[in-house]
């Protein structure tokens, strides 16, 4: 979503985008002209009339999971969106019984979180853990 | 003469430009302060209806039509910016 009209949006994916991946762009390309999406969510920049960087990750029920805004010049990392989701996913699925430490991702062990776990974590998490 | 300027990830903007209108006789009005909330995390998201470019149409979408799926909702400061 950007405040460009979705003509526009026609013409960068048409013209650029679709070089880039094939088919083009395959989810809505939105359009926010005014930014008052943008401000209902936190991100637009009343000075600049532009949207922020800003992702935000919603759940099956509309729930804000997390989010991430950027200044324009840095970009996002796709990975650790991925990463992201595929956690609140896994967490969900396990009705909150389990959780991901700092570093998880996809095939390293969760915690589950309970009265013996209190004081413990030592035990089954390392540091190195969040780095690997 | 028109001067180059270089275009940067920001959308290049204009406004008022030469001497600086008075503003003696201008009513300025004050703006009631905006209460600007961040979105919270584990509260819903405000829904929204905004049109979109999606495989060569133009459609309306809500982002309650999404209930039921994971959802990625980006922001980005304008197309044909370069990251």
């Amino acid at each position: 979503m950007s405040i460009d009209s979705v003509f526009v949006h026609k013409m960068w994916n048409d013209n650029e985008l679709s070089k880039m991946v094939d088919g083009g762009v395959p989810f809505p390309m939105l359009s926010d002209a005014g930014g008052k999406v943008g401000t209902l969510f936190g991100v637009y920049d009343d000075d600049a009339g532009v949207e922020t960087r800003g992702r935000f990750i919603i759940d099956p029920d509309g729930v804000v999971q997390g989010f991430e805004v950027l200044t324009p010049p840095v970009g996002r990392n796709i990975s650790e969106s991925l990463r992201q989701i595929q956690a609140f996913q896994l967490v969900r699925e396990s009705k909150g019984t389990e959780a991901t430490p700092s570093g998880w991702k996809p095939g390293k062990m969760t915690l589950k979180p309970g009265v013996d776990l209190v004081g413990n974590v030592w035990k089954e998490w390392k540091t190195s853990m969040a780095f690997d | 003469m028109p001067e180059d300027f270089k275009p940067g990830c920001a959308r290049p903007t204009g406004g008022p430009a030469g001497e600086t209108v008075s503003e003696k006789g201008r009513v300025v009005e004050s703006k009631p302060e905006e209460t600007k909330t961040m979105i919270k995390v584990g509260k819903k998201a405000p829904d929204f209806s905004a049109p979109a470019y999606l495989n060569g149409k133009f459609v309306n979408i809500n982002l309650s039509e999404y209930l039921g799926k994971w959802v990625v909702l980006c922001f980005y400061p304008g197309d044909f910016t370069f990251v």
